[in-house]
């Protein structure tokens, strides 16, 4: 078996005296779709955030392309070949949707600009038609796909998504989720997807883990997963 | 209110009939308290009658309440009205552009030509509206100010002010790159202006050097200065940002206060050596600027000088500032101001990031300081009071926070109506407090608040500020 992508080996992380991440292991191997499912303030958002070094892991250690990262600023680990869509999206209101897209490629290294542009606008075609147009005036659905655009614009190795289907109508999920499974057969991207809708995140991605109170408390394929009871009971039923 | 054309007779008469009420009363209350004035010349007290004053103060009280109320019930028409008025007006000015551009060219050339020397402000500002009708604001602007000291080259007071406007139009847009684009509120903006000035007055007086080699020396210290204010608050926002820069501009100030032996503490400096034309002085020598170049010497030259000299630093400030925009760092300012977290994960340094952004700024802030020195010849630690930054971020926060224009015109709103009611004094405050509400009530995001993208893909489109602040997730 091929090296992992990104390794996350008995990490801790606390914001002030409160552990939020308690001794988390993970792994993420190249071409993967990996999704972490959980109730919330399970601490998803808290892991994703901390392979971005805020909050940095009080113990353990996380490696991405065979570099420990564990203790670098947040900007340095985002220059390496690794991008996420936060929780909340957060792209820039005032900025316009273009905008937006440049500020992502601020520290893409190699290739084209044009090129990476293209290839967002192929992707979520709505924002190409909405280009010049304020990223705060988009709706929901079009900000999601302008913050994973965004992320895009870096040429990562490694996307890191935080719940893409917030607050989005189950059509704009399904085309989001399509897109996202584009991107990793035919892009060949890795993808690290933090998710509520634990139904389509399963379905779509190869391993999963299942956290609980900052601990993984089940990991399997996503089939496997699927048809444990223990996960239809807590996330799945009624939940779709 | 609604404005329905039927209702217009009836407000008409209602307003009337509110006016003569309101005119009876003022009547009852005037007739012994103005229309007799108690005489005693002849050592007989008799009342004289003032039937004029008491008519005008009765006739005031009617016209004004008639229009109070006719302005009140119906406020909507009138505004309908008198706006349609004023962009037929326009539409007309637009279609016949040419004929009255061409018309009020010959008109100031013949002006220029049979009575020399002077252009009345009424002939510049109906060119000023022209020029914007033709070319648009921005333009208009800049040819005014081109054109402005051939046109009151005979009006030193008139020149005087507009370097201080200028001066002002600088120190905003300066000021603007740190509030205005990266969103870290600055109140202490004023200490780099000081540095600036103590630091060209001190390097000029100590080595002679002249202005063009003075003037970078001050703004490297002023941005040296910036990065250190830079350091101790880049985890800082908001409210407590502003408090620790507003406390850096007071230290800085009384630093220089005591600082005696380098600044001349309260007495300030003197005699700081004025601005050459490119080494030529404007003295009344044989090798000053008026004999080298052919004329007659005229004190009047310097001001001119000093005037071009600030138009071009304000403008290479604004150029900087709107090419920076197009820059990576430029961009990476704006997105720091909306979202901090968001410009960390994207790899960009928020640490540096900030830190140009407060050197920027406080760079120019020290070119005009230079400039200030230069100008006023004595410099002193009372110019760069609290009351001075506020000034300048009144106007940026005016100006509609990261538009150029609108901080250009704010600063002439501001610094022109500051000269205009320079006598009196004592309301000046009152009357830009009662400004500062107006503004907060009518224009809550400042004058110009929409916000131009730095990049265009066919069509120019500015989206106002009402519909940019909603939908944050
Ligand atoms: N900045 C913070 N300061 C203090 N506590 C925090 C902070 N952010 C998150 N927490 C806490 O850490 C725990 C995990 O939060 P996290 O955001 O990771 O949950 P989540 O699994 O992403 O939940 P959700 O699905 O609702 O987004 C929660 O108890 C939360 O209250
Ligand atoms: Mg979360």
């Amino acid at each position: 078996m091929s090296e992992p992508l990104l390794s996350i080996k008995g990490v801790s992380a606390f914001y002030g005296s409160i552990a939020a991440l308690k001794g988390i292991d993970v792994e993420v191997m190249p071409g993967e779709i990996v999704t972490i499912i959980g109730a919330n303030g399970a601490g998803k958002s808290t892991l994703m955030m901390t392979i971005c070094g805020n909050p940095q892991a009080r113990e353990g250690s996380i490696t991405f392309e065979d570099r420990d990262i564990t203790h670098l600023p947040t900007h340095e680990i985002m220059r390496m070949k690794i991008a996420q869509s936060p929780e909340g999206r957060r792209i820039f209101p005032r900025m316009t949707v273009f905008e937006n897209l440049q500020m992502g490629a601020a520290t893409a290294q190699g290739g084209s600009f044009e090129e990476d542009l293209a290839k967002v606008f192929k992707l979520f075609p709505i924002l190409e038609q909405r280009r010049s147009q304020r990223g705060g005036t988009l709706s929901g659905g079009e900000q999601q796909m302008l913050a994973i655009g965004r992320a895009l614009m870096s040429r990562p190795r490694l996307l890191l998504l935080d719940e893409p289907s917030l607050g989005l109508a189950p059509l704009v999920v399904r085309q989001i989720f399509s897109a996202i499974r584009d991107l990793n057969q035919r892009e060949k991207l890795t993808i690290f997807l933090v998710e509520q809708n634990a139904f389509h995140a399963l379905k779509l991605a190869h391993r999963g883990y299942v956290m609980v109170n900052g601990r993984i408390a089940m990991q399997g394929t996503g089939k496997e997963l699927l048809e444990k009871p223990e996960v239809r009971s807590a996330y799945l039923e009624g939940g779709r | 209110m609604s404005a329905s054309s039927a209702a217009k007779p009836s407000v008409v008469t209602h307003a009337l009939k509110d006016a003569l009420i309101a005119g009876i009363v003022a009547f009852g209350l005037f007739v012994l308290l103005l229309g007799f004035l108690a005489d005693d010349t002849l050592g007989k007290l008799r009342p004289l009658p003032r039937p004029v004053l008491l008519a005008a103060a009765v006739g005031i009280v009617f016209v004004g309440r008639f229009l109070v109320s006719l302005l009140y019930y119906n406020a909507a028409a009138l505004r309908l009205l008198l706006g349609e008025l004023f962009v037929s007006i326009l539409a007309l000015a637009k279609r016949f552009r040419f004929a009255l551009l061409a018309a009020m060219v010959a008109l100031a050339i013949a002006w220029v030509l049979y009575s020399p020397g002077d252009w009345p402000l009424a002939t510049m500002i109906v060119v000023a509206i022209l020029f914007a009708v033709w070319l648009g604001l921005t333009p208009a602007l800049l040819a005014l100010a081109v054109l402005f000291p051939i046109a009151f080259y005979s009006n030193p007071y008139y020149l005087g002010i507009a370097i201080i406007i200028l001066t002002y139009v600088m120190l905003g847009w300066g000021l603007n790159i740190v509030v205005g684009l990266a969103g870290l509120l600055d109140l202490g903006y004023v200490a780099f202006y000081a540095v600036g000035a103590y630091s060209y007055a001190i390097i000029a007086q100590a080595y002679g050097w002249s202005f063009w080699v003075c003037l970078p020396l001050a703004g490297l210290f002023a941005a040296f200065f910036g990065v250190l204010l830079g350091f101790p608050v880049l985890r800082l926002r908001g409210d407590y940002l502003a408090i620790v820069t507003l406390a850096f501009g007071e230290i800085v100030r009384i630093v220089l206060l005591n600082w005696v032996s380098l600044t001349n503490g309260p007495n300030g400096i003197g005699s700081i050596p004025r601005a050459s034309f490119f080494g030529v002085p404007f003295t009344a020598d044989d090798d000053g600027f008026a004999a080298r170049f052919g004329f007659e010497f005229d004190p009047t030259h310097r001001t001119v000088f000093l005037f071009y000299l600030i138009l071009a630093l304000a403008l290479i400030t604004n150029w900087v500032t709107i090419r920076l925009r197009k820059l990576p760092v430029g961009r990476a300012w704006e997105a720091l101001r909306e979202d901090e977290i968001a410009v960390r994960s994207l790899g960009i340094n928020p640490t540096n990031t900030k830190l140009t952004a407060f050197a920027i700024g406080a760079m120019f802030g020290g070119f005009a300081g230079a400039f200030f020195a230069t100008r006023q010849g004595f410099i002193s630690p009372d110019s760069f009071t609290f009351p001075e930054s506020a000034l300048i971020l009144a106007i940026v926060v005016l100006g509609g926070m990261g538009s150029q224009i609108g901080v250009a015109i704010a600063a002439i709103v501001m610094t022109a109506s500051f000269e205009l009611f320079r006598e009196f004094e004592q309301f000046r405050l009152v009357i830009f407090g009662f400004a500062m509400v107006g503004i907060m009530i009518w224009r809550p995001r400042g004058l110009i608040s929409s916000r131009e993208p730095s990049v265009y893909l066919k069509e120019r489109k500015t989206i106002s500020a009402e519909h940019v602040a909603e939908g944050h997730g």
